[in-house]
């Protein structure tokens, strides 16, 4: 650990040209103290300095603000005003949006008459549904990444795991719901593994690097919905739209909370799921292979361990917990298969891991967040006309400081002891 | 022009590798910068390029003091440098190469003008014999012939002062020829050669001067016609004695490695282990001695199944482990400390509770089937790091923060946790301190005594002294010769630096 | 690892590429085989495709009447032939040249054959695959910029969203398509400073670095879409269309004349932009020096070439030439910006630069196939011919994975590509 050795901040000169850098450096160095505790400071502040950029991005592009600061000089208070009024409906909305009104929750508990409880918890339902495909394609990348691959296909393999389980969903409509949605899931699951067989195979046996076969398996998954969605198999009698048949109730993740609110069982599998990737890397001896792969190929293999099977073996896993990412879309969430099915998440997904740490606990706690953004942008989108992109751009620009922790550190005069997890996958000379 | 070193040193952290060395090359002459692995020299050739900056003393050039800041700066200094490991770019033609970073080029837009440097380039090459076709690309040529093409791109730059780090480490004997016969061209045209090596006959069949380097400083000036081989060898290697370690006459029982005609390729594809046969027994130390990279990496490697072997045979208590798995060569009880411990023996982010079950997580009380059990690791690091002294923050502290010696227990205590038959130990105390290497060496007697067959491989000579029973000298891949711990210093020292074993070599 | 070579194990080297050669002329009989089969052996005789050649008007050529039958039988029996050639021929050389040209004897009876009976209108093909690759040539150009100095590059779908967003809002707000291209390279480099910055500065991962910046970009575009231009769409989303220009003379060679000298500006300066890299690269100090930091960075260092200031440039460069890419997209193409426009043609843009060998004439080669590839997708939509189009617009993803599990040959990226520099 480096000792502080900073020198204390110069005494500000004449005029107040300074006050901003030694404000920063004060400001910084009260941090350094919370920074010690490891990264969750640097998380903080990117996700702070993200909705910051984010915020700036509306005052410029709203014509009322943008009016109200071309006239700054003559009328200073109207644009910060108005600026302040922008930011704080908007991510007012977004957290209404996310966990839902106070004033809403004040009635429903003084009530607790069940529509009121339900209309209260509906905004927190809609982040739970978004979290669950989030959180099982996180940990898909995490996973991978800890065996130290960059799985940027769990796109492909999600859609493959949708597209098994809609298609067993919908073609065996007779079977009683306890076969039928197991059935349903663990084919998703095996479609989603074997999707993800294909790069780690490649990759263990002949060096393919899988940042390029995964982007590539991502596109040759797209197109093949696109075809699938033209055979009869998939569609309705009939039908001449690219829609597949509805899953039918019998192969549908059950709703928690009634069917008021469409938080299901989904989310239990994806919590589920993070504990078992949690138990698997912490508490299983496969898990410490992976890890010792992901680590050092040098010392796994000196230590006696199959780095091809590992290769192969992760991405097999991974592909299986993106495919259920899949599974509770087309079970829980949109029950039929469309050109374009669940098309951003697998990118999302990515980013979740990325600010998880590629810790399973991380990765839960970012796949509510981006879940809390995702409905909360809807209700934003709704409220304050600011259109729910702006979520995506917040998020990116999160990954962006997590991904450059340095950078975080520098904007914000910070030290660490920098023992972090770094995230690093390398170039592809494989 | 001449270069003259003047009371350099160079510390990092607490060691010094460089210390008050005073060194002056004359124009046109061939100096020799002799000593052991690890004496000094390459620090002192870095410093001249200007890729390390010296803590104390002054570089001249023709009598006038110089900064050298960069490799740069010591390019317009007319200083080249032929790195042990090329500076070429595989994909590059040897033309490519050689004009980087000062190309000749034609009209505004800088079009390269090949013409121009390809001429230059045979120019030169008829000029001092070096034979390089300017066309060919580099990754295609044998070794030899891309030493040259470091050598032109010197001599481009009108280095007036040449210098080779171990350039003779990666040739054949006939490019090694190849390569004294440009060396004299050079020199017949005034030019300076600083020739950096620890191969006693070299020096003395195309050195001018010769300068011998150990720990850091001078030991010894001398010139071919006044010194000897054996001369050489005891100033290289030194006198004292510096450590012994105690331990009684070995018990030596049954065979436990049994190599039979190993051979080896490197990762190139050329042989590194030829023909090897050794056998290591119960309750004895076998210490391989050589200068590094005369085979011991690959021999050790493919012993432990780390590489496959291209002929050969090896056994362990009769087991036959050749070309086995590591896994299958651990199962049969080979425990093993590799050369380079930050990379091949310990997991750097890694806890040390769980380096230290790097090969025995599966086993019990850690492991059982899928079931990894943590809290068993953690009470393994705590008994360990009591036995074995090994002082860290805790059994979670990540490896990385552990001192080199502290890592290197973490890799024995390890090893040593499950029975073995033979353990294979290289460089075990690379980079320790006094008090670390003494642990170990302590540790590595007590297994012997416990029967286990030791195989120990060092370029310390004073550790293949101190610690083998019985010793075998390694060189160009092979075995040469075999002594004991009673051998002179310098009989040994010869073999190290490839002089055919004298009479006195035992038979295994 | 040692650096000795005291002798010499007969190299396994040359044997590996030997049977990869005759595998590949193994897979070029098949095809040729199954060509006859297929397009010749079930046609019946006297069936004709009839090939359009015309377009320009004032030039007008018959409609040669192709017999299918005998036209894919010699198609067939060249693919066959060219197949035997690779097979049992010595030496690497032209192995690629005579793959290629294999399987365009093979495309081009498929083509007839599926065509049968009807009219194929060869030059209209010719001309939307030229249409289809421009923006592909950009991309991987873009990525030959960035990754022969080193840094890896998957940002350019995010260039291309950029360059298309900002190139119609600015030739839209201005009037002026210049202006609009000037700001599409703007925002590409944009783009492109920031993945160096991170990437350079911060050492941060470049394949994260890039993943996140398409994610950003995407994000921004369509949010700045929907924000900014749709509730102006008349003044900020209308931008003109480049109008084709016509060479002179050039323009009235038959066949070729139309489709390759009244196009575009956008395809002038892709070819232009394309000949100034390829000769750049390989024929000038800034592509020697370039290329030996993108492979072996520490060489360079030790020359005096600043391996930081190459990469920047480089980076930006490359941005500012996806941005063009996208440029072509909404100001060359449909005349206005839509969200996600670029539908994933950045991915594709960069499997033609692994494709092609991180090389830009055959990454532009590689841009011209996979634009052959989606043109060829409408034709056979048109004509009914039981190939699924998804299958076609697959290809270019299945070639790139069949390329990087070399069982075509090794596909090598710039030795240090992706690796952060530093010195000691």
């Amino acid at each position: 650990m480096a000792p502080d050795v900073e020198q204390p901040p110069a005494p500000p000169e004449g005029g107040g040209a300074r006050w901003l850098p030694d404000a920063r450096r004060r400001l910084g160095r009260g941090l350094q103290v919370v920074a010690r505790s490891g990264t969750a400071v640097t998380t903080t502040l990117a996700i702070f300095s993200a909705l910051v950029v984010g915020a700036v991005i509306m005052i410029v592009t709203t014509p009322q603000t943008l009016s109200a600061w071309s006239a700054f000089p003559s009328n200073p208070g109207a644009a910060l005003g108005s600026s302040w009024t922008l930011v704080t409906s908007a991510y007012t909305a977004l957290f209404v949006g996310a966990v839902g009104s106070p004033a809403a929750w004040l009635h429903a508990i003084t009530s607790l008459s069940p529509p009121a409880l339900t209309a209260a918890a509906y905004p927190l339902s809609e982040t739970l549904v978004a979290t669950a495909p989030l959180l099982l394609g996180g940990l898909s990348v995490s996973l991978a990444f800890r065996t130290g691959l960059f799985n940027i296909g769990a796109q492909s393999q999600l859609l493959a795991g949708a597209i098994v389980a809609g298609w067993v969903g919908f073609s065996l409509p007779g079977l009683p719901w306890p076969v039928h949605l197991p059935l349903a899931i663990l084919a998703g699951a095996g479609a989603g593994a074997v999707a993800g067989w294909v790069p780690g195979v490649l990759r263990a046996r002949t060096g393919a690097h899988e940042v390029i076969v995964t982007i590539m398996l991502n596109y040759v998954a797209a197109n093949l919905l696109i075809y699938l969605l033209s055979l009869p198999a998939f569609l309705p009698r009939g039908a001449a739209n690219a829609i597949s048949r509805t899953t039918p109730a019998s192969a549908r993740l059950p709703h928690l909370a009634g069917p008021g609110l469409r938080v299901n069982a989904g989310i239990l599998l994806a919590l589920a799921a993070a504990y078992g990737v949690w138990w698997l890397l912490q508490r299983s001896t496969l898990g410490f292979r992976f890890r010792m792969v992901g680590a050092s190929h040098d010392a796994a293999s000196a230590a006696g361990v199959d780095i091809r099977r590992m290769i192969t073996g992760s991405m097999v896993i991974a592909g299986a917990l993106a495919g259920l990412a899949g599974v509770v879309e087309i079970l829980g969430v949109s029950p039929q298969l469309v050109p374009g099915f669940a098309q951003n998440l697998g990118f999302t997904a990515i980013t979740v891991a990325l600010l998880g740490q590629a810790r399973p606990g991380g990765v839960v706690l970012a796949a509510l967040l981006f879940g809390a953004f995702q409905a909360g942008g809807l209700q934003m989108q709704a409220s304050t006309t600011i259109p729910l992109e702006l979520v995506q751009v917040i998020e990116a620009v999160i990954v962006f400081f997590i991904a450059a922790p340095a950078l975080v550190r520098a904007i914000y005069r910070i030290r660490t002891s920098g023992t972090g997890f770094r995230l690093f996958s390398q170039g592809w000379g494989g | 022009m001449q270069v003259e070193l003047r009371g350099i040193t160079k510390r990092f952290g607490s060691l010094v590798a460089s210390r008050a060395v005073d060194l002056t090359v004359e124009p046109g002459e061939i100096h020799a910068l002799l000593g052991e692995n690890g004496a000094g020299k390459t620090t002192l050739m870095n410093i001249l390029y200007g890729l390390y900056h010296a803590d104390q003393g002054t570089i001249l050039i023709d009598g006038h003091p110089v900064h050298l800041g960069s490799p740069r700066a010591a390019l317009d200094a007319h200083i080249g440098m032929v790195h042990q490991h090329f500076m070429l770019v595989p994909v590059f033609t040897v033309a490519e190469n050689v004009v980087l970073g000062h190309e000749p080029v034609r009209g505004p837009l800088g079009f390269l003008d090949r013409r121009r440097a390809h001429e230059e380039i045979r120019r030169l090459s008829q000029a001092f014999g070096l034979d390089v076709d300017p066309e060919a690309v580099v990754e295609s040529l044998p070794v030899g012939v891309q030493q040259r093409v470091e050598i032109v791109k010197a001599l481009v730059r009108q280095a007036q002062l040449l210098i080779l780090d171990e350039p003779t480490a990666v040739l054949t004997p006939q490019e090694i020829g190849e390569l004294f016969r440009v060396m004299r061209s050079l020199k017949a045209d005034g030019r300076s050669i600083l020739f950096i090596t620890h191969k006693l006959g070299e020096v003395l069949e195309i050195a001018d001067r010769i300068t011998v380097l150990r720990h850091g400083a001078v030991v010894g000036r001398t010139t071919p016609d006044r010194t000897s081989e054996a001369e050489l060898a005891s100033m290289m290697v030194g006198r004292a004695v510096e450590f012994r370690v105690a331990k009684a006459a070995a018990q030596a029982g049954r065979v436990v490695l049994d190599v039979e005609g190993l051979t080896v390729a490197d990762a190139r594809g050329a042989l590194a282990v030829v023909d090897v046969a050794l056998q290591v027994r119960a309750g004895e130390i076998l210490a391989v001695a050589g200068v590094q990279g005369n085979g011991q990496t690959e021999l050790v490697r493919a012993l432990f199944g780390l590489v496959p072997p291209v002929a050969g045979r090896v056994r362990v208590d009769g087991t036959d482990v050749t070309g086995a798995t590591p896994r299958r060569v651990a199962a049969a009880g080979v425990g093993y400390v590799p050369e380079d411990r930050q990379r091949e023996g310990l997991v750097l982010p890694f806890s040390v509770a769980e380096n230290l079950v790097l090969d025995l997580y599966d086993r019990a009380p850690f492991g059982r089937g899928l079931r990894f059990d943590p809290r068993a690791v953690t009470a393994n690091a705590r008994a360990r790091l009591e036995e074995f002294d090994i002082r860290a923050a805790g059994p979670a502290a990540p490896a990385a923060t552990l001192s080199g010696g502290n890592q290197q227990k973490v890799v024995l205590a390890r090893e040593f946790s499950r029975p073995l038959k033979l353990l294979i130990a290289t460089q075990p105390t690379r980079g320790l301190d006094v008090g670390s290497t003494e642990i170990v060496h302590r540790r590595l007697v007590e297994e012997r005594d416990r029967g286990t067959a030791i195989l120990l491989v060092s370029t310390e000579l004073d550790e293949v002294l101190g610690l083998g029973d019985r010793i075998a000298v390694m060189s160009r891949g092979r075995i040469t010769g075999y002594a004991q711990p009673s051998t002179p210093r310098e009989e040994i020292g010869l073999m190290m630096a490839g002089v055919t074993s004298g009479p006195a070599a035992a038979a295994p | 690892m040692s650096e000795m070579a005291w002798g010499v194990v007969p190299a396994a080297a040359t044997a590996g590429t030997d049977r990869r050669r005759r595998w590949l002329g193994g897979f070029l009989v098949a095809l040729g085989l199954l060509a006859g089969y297929a397009f010749a052996a079930h046609v019946p005789a006297g069936v004709v495709t009839h090939l359009d050649l015309n377009s320009a008007p004032a030039l007008p050529l018959p409609v040669p009447a192709v017999p299918v039958r005998e036209t894919t039988a010699v198609l067939a029996a060249i693919c066959v032939a060219l197949g035997l050639v690779l097979a049992l021929r010595r030496g690497a050389r032209g192995t690629y040249a005579l793959l290629a040209a294999g399987l365009v004897a093979f495309g081009l009876a498929f083509v007839i054959w599926a065509a049968r009976g009807a009219d194929l209108s060869l030059e209209g093909m010719l001309a939307s695959t030229l249409v289809d690759s421009v923006p592909l040539i950009f991309g991987s150009l873009s990525g030959v910029m960035c990754e022969r100095s080193g840094v890896i590059n998957i940002a350019i779908e995010g260039q291309f969203l950029a360059g298309a967003f900002l190139g119609a809002m600015i030739g839209s707000v201005s009037g002026n398509l210049w202006l609009g291209m000037l700001a599409g390279a703007a925002a590409g480099a944009l783009l492109g400073a920031m993945l160096a910055f991170l990437c350079l500065r911060y050492h941060a991962d470049q394949i994260i670095v890039g993943i996140v910046i398409v994610t950003f970009a995407t994000g921004l575009t369509a949010f700045l879409d929907l924000q900014v231009l749709t509730p102006n769409q008349a003044t900020l989303n209308s931008p003109q269309i480049f109008p084709n220009i016509a060479v002179p003379v050039l323009d009235r060679i038959p066949v070729l004349g139309p489709i390759l000298f009244d196009q575009n500006i956008f395809l002038y300066l892709a070819l232009a932009l394309l000949a100034i890299i390829q000769i750049g690269l390989f024929h000038t100090r800034w592509g020697l020096r370039v290329r030996a930091v993108g492979e072996h960075p520490r060489a360079a260092d030790t020359v005096g070439i600043s391996v930081l200031l190459i990469r920047y440039r480089n980076v930006i460069l490359g941005g500012a030439i996806g941005g063009l890419g996208g440029a072509a997209l909404s100001i060359g193409s449909t005349g206005e910006f839509t969200q996600d426009m670029s539908a994933g043609l950045g991915f594709v843009a960069l499997a033609a630069m692994i494709f092609g060998r991180w090389k830009p004439l055959w990454a532009a080669s590689a841009a011209l196939l996979f634009g052959f590839a989606d043109s060829l997708q409408s034709v056979l939509a048109v004509l009914n011919v039981p190939i699924p189009s998804p299958f076609l617009l697959m290809a270019p993803y299945v070639a790139t994975i069949i390329a990087v599990a070399g069982l075509v040959g090794r596909v090598r990226p710039p030795g240090a590509d992706g690796m952060p520099y530093r010195r000691e």
